[in-house]
């Protein structure tokens, strides 16, 4: 491509003033476009934002106020409509503990497999898809699948370990997602050198690549238990009862669990409204417990992007 | 030779694993299938899907139609889509292009912990927060109604959708960029005729899966929708859409009963609605993948 020389184009004198000010005008439109749109922009994350603080603002406002060490550590009494959470408190920790024992190995070795060692290809496709899928069913359709496979044809009944393995097998793709990431940020500097020194791969894995993803893999699994401890309709036919007088004492217990046990006073107690003040109660327990987790998770991911940058 | 049999054998046992996700999607469609089939030697597929009653425990005539619970999921998933698609995807841009770090660093973990609120929660919030709000501020009979469970679902899908979509905005060459900005377009020019587009289909990707989400998620619409078996015919009215049908009744239906196996059909509905969203999701974000700027 050639240039051509500039003088070789005489301008007439008054073109480059009037389209000067017609761009002045179209430039101020296009600026003040921008201006509006990037605004409306920042709405939206901010009544995202609003929505969030509404919440959980209106839970610790009404909730807190019901907390106490007796609400805390105390088995509800009166059916129900008074004492405190603490069964439920064991029951929503034992069950999220247990679901991430069933899905952390699981889960780790399934990013292992399709990190490490797949190959792009058909049966990965596959693989993927299924855990896409996985992720989608709703929590309804795992508390029936868990009440026909668990429940019922394993007959473990209404129990923590029918929770387990419900909650664990809902948990698996969070768990398979968030590993993978902890693999992927593994350099493949670290891979190489191992191999380079004559590792086998398994060799590799187990000493280079594995401490080396951990933190990152820890980071899952406390975003896993968080789901588990969350979730209430894979549980109300599986695991969590509406009330019992006893704590568990095996993995063949039925528990109660904190969410639970706010549906069924909002919803099925007897005493609604009288019972308003344990409702709250028990919601800012359980948002406190799961936004912790949440918190750590998030905290040690962005202590690890910094080492990581180093 | 011993240390190559031992890799591969290793090999062998992560590959068991991996299959296990697999494994268990199978598994849950053999046992909705096992336990819900039955249900069609009593009604049929086509009054199943298309009756308009849903009165299973009527002792003497009971009636197994599901339309109005379609209709019901239906309907709370296109009114909440109204709502969390544009703040969604309007939140994925204004992340993604607009904000600093510093705004990103916190406004990420906002979305992040609004999608981890458990959905017990923003039922109840729903129940106790929205239903008298709406009931005395529109003279309404019901606040908790279509409009209520909407609202909420809508909240539960916006982190979905806004994640998702960020994804694929960040994804987009920055030389696309560049090059559009070299031309003279404004940020926003850019924003909407280079950016957007190259990134439609994982913005696509990401509206579908905030659906699927909205039409299984049961806790909310369990909570707040009213509960209902009828059509949905106003905004305000109360309805029961299917996962609250399931959670609401499996307790007391009795086992094996036709009760217990219609609730089982109406999962088998559910889950292979939701399936099929994701496959969709799964085929765009495959099918229109954009690997570098090459293709565009």
């Amino acid at each position: 491509m050639t240039t051509p020389p500039t003088t070789a184009m005489p301008t007439p004198a008054h073109i480059p003033v009037v389209s000067l000010s017609i761009a002045k005008g179209r430039d101020i439109r296009r600026k003040g476009m921008e201006w509006l749109v990037f605004m409306l922009l920042r709405g939206a994350i901010l009544v995202v934002a609003a929505a969030l603080v509404i919440i959980v603002g209106f839970l610790v406002k009404n909730g807190i106020s019901a907390i106490s060490w007796e609400f805390l550590t105390e088995p509800p009494k009166n059916y129900m409509t008074e004492g405190g959470v603490w069964p439920c408190i064991v029951g929503t920790l034992l069950l999220s503990l247990g679901a991430m024992a069933v899905a952390l190995p699981l889960g780790v070795s399934s990013a292992i497999y399709l990190h490490e060692y797949a190959r792009p290809g058909t049966l990965m496709r596959i693989i993927r898809l299924g855990v896409n899928n996985l992720a989608g069913v709703p929590s309804v359709v795992f508390g029936l699948f868990g009440l026909g496979l668990f429940v019922t044809a394993m007959k473990l009944g209404v129990s923590l370990a029918a929770g387990w393995l419900t909650l664990g097998v809902l948990c698996l793709p969070v768990v398979i997602g968030t590993a993978e990431e902890a693999l992927r940020n593994v350099p493949s500097t670290y891979r190489e050198a191992s191999l380079a020194l004559g590792g086998t791969k398994w060799q590799t894995i187990w000493r280079v690549v594995l401490p080396s993803a951990l933190p990152g893999i820890l980071t899952g699994s406390i975003l896993g238990v968080g789901r588990a401890a969350g979730e209430t309709a894979a549980i109300m036919f599986t695991a969590a009862v509406f009330y019992t007088p006893k704590m568990p004492t095996s993995i063949f217990s039925d528990v109660m669990a904190l969410p639970y046990h706010i549906y069924v006073l909002a919803t099925a107690g007897t005493e609604i409204e009288k019972t308003r003040p344990i409702q709250y109660g028990t919601s800012l327990v359980l948002i406190a417990l799961v936004l912790g987790m949440n918190l750590a998770a998030i905290l040690l991911r962005a202590w690890l992007q910094k080492r990581h940058a180093h | 030779m011993e240390r190559r049999t031992r890799e591969t054998l290793i090999k062998q046992a992560f590959l068991a694993t991996a299959i296990t996700s697999l494994a268990v999607l199978a598994l849950i469609m053999v046992f909705l299938f096992m336990e819900g089939l039955p249900t069609f030697t009593f009604v049929g597929v086509k009054g199943f899907l298309t009756g308009m009653d849903w009165y299973p425990t009527d002792e003497a005539r009971p009636d197994y139609g599901i339309l109005p619970l379609m209709a019901a999921s239906g309907a709370v998933t296109v009114l909440s889509s109204l709502v969390a698609i544009p703040l969604g995807v309007m939140s994925a841009l204004y992340l993604a292009e607009i904000a600093s770090p510093r705004v990103r660093a916190v406004a990420k973990p906002v979305i992040e912990m609004l999608a981890s609120l458990p959905s017990v929660v923003i039922g109840f919030f729903g129940m106790v927060v929205l239903a008298p709000f709406l009931q005395n501020y529109l003279e309404i009979p019901i606040g908790l109604n279509l409009f209520n469970a909407s609202l909420m679902l809508a909240f539960m899908s916006v982190p979905t959708i806004a994640s998702v979509s960020e994804d694929a905005i960040y994804a987009v060459p920055r030389e696309l960029k560049e090059a559009s900005l070299a031309l003279g377009a404004t940020h926003l020019e850019t924003l909407t005729r280079v950016t957007i587009p190259a990134a439609l289909s994982g913005i696509g990707t990401a509206v579908i899966l905030g659906m699927s989400r909205a039409i299984g998620e049961t806790m909310v619409v369990l909570m707040v929708a009213g509960g209902a078996a009828v059509l949905p015919d106003s905004l305000f009215g109360p309805i029961r859409p299917m996962p609250a049908s399931i959670a609401a009744e499996m307790a007391e239906a009795p086992f094996r009963s036709h009760h217990y196996h219609a609730l089982f059909a109406i999962a088998m509905v559910l889950f292979l609605v939701t399936l099929g969203f994701n496959v969709l999701a799964d085929y765009i974000s495959h099918k229109h993948r954009q690997v570098g700027s090459a293709s565009l």
